[in-house]
């Protein structure tokens, strides 16, 4: 395996409630806020899985934005593939988290429930993918300050190279008070970008 | 490719504040495991592994450090300081730093806690670690649930192979706190007791707090006596359930048999396995499944649980180290609270300390998402 030649084979961006994948538009939902915008997406991309519903909004981000990438690579195929999933983001599951701490923080009024409980782990989001698409891969979940293009670069080639993973989905899925933002990208052996440090950063920043 | 040792390590916890007291300790079954009552953290009284405040405190004074820490800051530093002296490693930008960690300075979230709530952030924590120390490069923070304390000794392993850094500091480090304990107790897997991992009377975990480090390096000079070689290691999914493990343990399964093959090694090779062991009946029972398909079934097995509680992102580093110095002396330390096999396929669980040649051990972990990491390491000798 020569990782010079990896390159990205596609990506797909959810941010400022619009959803893009590679070039393209795939809507865009001005105005309306994140849950509303979420369960229109999740409409719209076909996505048809009850389970999503239940999910926390890092985990439904998460999950949406990989299901555009790899629905049709994994209905194409038969065999389960090794996809590896390398996600990163600043916030953690804090959303989440201060939803667990509101419930538990009167203590007249204590309510913690598991199914909140559950999503305060920022790699829940990659256990859900993998259940969708039969994913027995490799996870890992990174938090920086901001979105590291060279960690993410050396990481996912890393893992082709030592045959780890045949293919990576990489990127950042970020939730918090402020805005929400997923950008996630395929290193493959396929592809027509190739896989360095100056276009990850150049599909990151361009919107 | 690089070969990769686990180099200079610490452990700050309740049953000591360095590795040599630490295994001391374990061999003489001691446990940090006791009754805590504090409202602050939980209205009933419960089973804890919790540092003691004023031993931290007093260590932590000694560095001469000014600024304001939070517990997790200080114990993590506490740790790290002691291996970065030990090395004599300078920190340029060849040599990297990784925290493991899943809720970090979670307790910050507490409007009774005088921290600000920014200090909940694990970029920020990864960040205060960084500057205490002066280290040059950008902070790595992992956050993959109960396996991030293993699984970051094998980023850091690929880090060094794929040329990135030289060296790499590991510091793991989770501390118990009202969120986590409310939290596992929804999920009603606290156990009333001090745990049992693999007993028939087993009933569930305890939580812990810890911090460990390690140095991993890819050169061969300069190691302490105790030193290990990563050989192989592997994490797979289970594909199955977000919060419950695989009836047929099929991603630790998987992980064990890819760990193996990058190590080239087979169950023969394996003196001894550092299992998860929580002691919830199901983590155990999936566990017991998972090394009975790969024949391992009988090697000597233990899960250092009852000694710390489940220390969470720091757990899988913590044991790694503990298997480091197992090696180092030639002993098998017992699986505490263990009195009858309770799972239903056999497993070889340690039950008393015992002298045995060692070379080569198998770390596993697993954890909330279906993610399990499977590591082998083989003593390096002089």
């Amino acid at each position: 395996m020569n990782a010079t030649h990896l390159k990205i084979k596609e990506y797909c961006r959810i941010s400022n409630n619009r959803v893009l994948w590679n070039d393209k538009l795939l809507m865009e939902e001005p105005g309306s806020d994140f849950s509303t915008f979420i369960k229109l997406a999740y409409k719209k991309m076909e996505t048809n899985y009850p389970k999503f519903f239940k999910m926390d909004d890092l985990s439904k981000l998460g999950f949406l934005a990989a299901d555009i990438l790899l629905k049709p690579m994994i209905r194409d195929s038969e065999i389960s593939k090794n996809i590896a999933l390398v996600f990163s983001n600043s916030a953690s599951s804090l959303q989440t988290d201060r939803k667990h701490q509101e419930s538990i923080v009167d203590r007249e009024n204590y309510f913690p429930s598991p199914a909140v409980f559950v999503y305060t782990l920022p790699n829940i989001c990659l256990g859900e993918i993998s259940i969708k698409h039969r994913l027995y891969s490799e996870n890992s979940f990174f938090i920086f300050n901001h979105f590291n293009a060279a960690y993410l670069h050396d990481y996912a080639t890393g893992l082709i190279k030592a045959e780890k993973a045949d293919e990576v989905l990489c990127g950042w899925i970020n939730c918090d008070v402020e805005d929400y933002e997923a950008f996630l990208y395929l290193v493959s052996t396929e592809g027509s970008i190739a896989h360095n440090k100056e276009e990850i950063i150049k599909l990151y920043t361009s919107r | 490719m690089n070969r990769t040792y686990l180099s200079y390590n610490n452990i700050i916890s309740s049953v000591g504040f360095d590795s040599p007291t630490v295994v001391k300790n374990i061999h003489e079954r001691l446990s940090g495991i006791s009754l805590i009552e504090d409202k602050n953290l939980f209205p009933d009284p419960f089973y804890a592994s919790i540092i003691n405040s004023d031993h931290l405190k007093k260590a932590f004074d000694k560095l001469g450090s000014n600024g304001e820490y939070t517990r997790l800051e200080q114990m993590m530093i506490l740790s790290l300081d002691k291996i970065i002296t030990a090395s004599g490693i300078e920190l340029t930008d060849r040599v990297g730093l990784i925290l493991s960690t899943t809720k970090g300075n979670i307790d910050s979230l507490d409007p009774r806690n005088p921290m600000p709530t920014e200090r909940a952030y694990l970029g920020t924590l990864g960040h205060i670690v960084k500057n205490y120390f002066g280290f040059t490069t950008e902070p790595i923070v992992l956050s993959n649930a109960c396996v991030s304390g293993i699984l970051a000794i094998s980023v850091a392993k690929r880090y060094i192979s794929q040329g990135t850094f030289d060296q790499v500091f590991i510091v793991g480090g989770d501390i118990v706190s009202n969120f986590i304990l409310s939290g596992f107790n929804s999920f009603q897997a606290l156990s009333s007791q001090p745990c049992k991992p693999y007993c028939k009377q087993r009933s569930g975990i305890n939580i812990g707090e810890v911090a460990a480090s390690v140095l991993v390096n890819k050169d061969r000079n300069n190691l302490p006596p105790e030193a290990v070689e990563v050989l192989g290691e592997a994490s797979c999914n289970d594909a199955n359930h977000i919060s419950g493990p695989s009836r047929t343990g099929e991603g630790l399964y998987r992980s064990i048999l890819s760990a193996f093959k990058e190590a080239n090694v087979g169950p023969r090779d394996i003196d001894y396995i550092s299992a998860h062991g929580t002691a919830t009946i199901f983590n155990d029972e999936m566990e017991a499944i998972a090394l009975n398909r790969l024949g391992l079934e009988t090697v000597p097995l233990n899960s250092l649980k009852g000694y710390f509680g489940h220390t969470l992102g720091a757990s899988g580093l913590l044991e790694t180290i503990i298997g480091m110095h197992s090696l180092y002396h030639n002993t098998l330390y017992p699986s505490q609270g263990f009195n009858e096999l309770g799972v239903s396929q056999p497993l070889n669980i340690i039950t008393a300390p015992m002298a045995k040649n060692l070379n080569c051990f198998l770390k596993t972990a697993s954890g909330f998402g279906g993610c399990n990491t499977a590591a082998v390491f083989k003593k390096v000798g002089s």
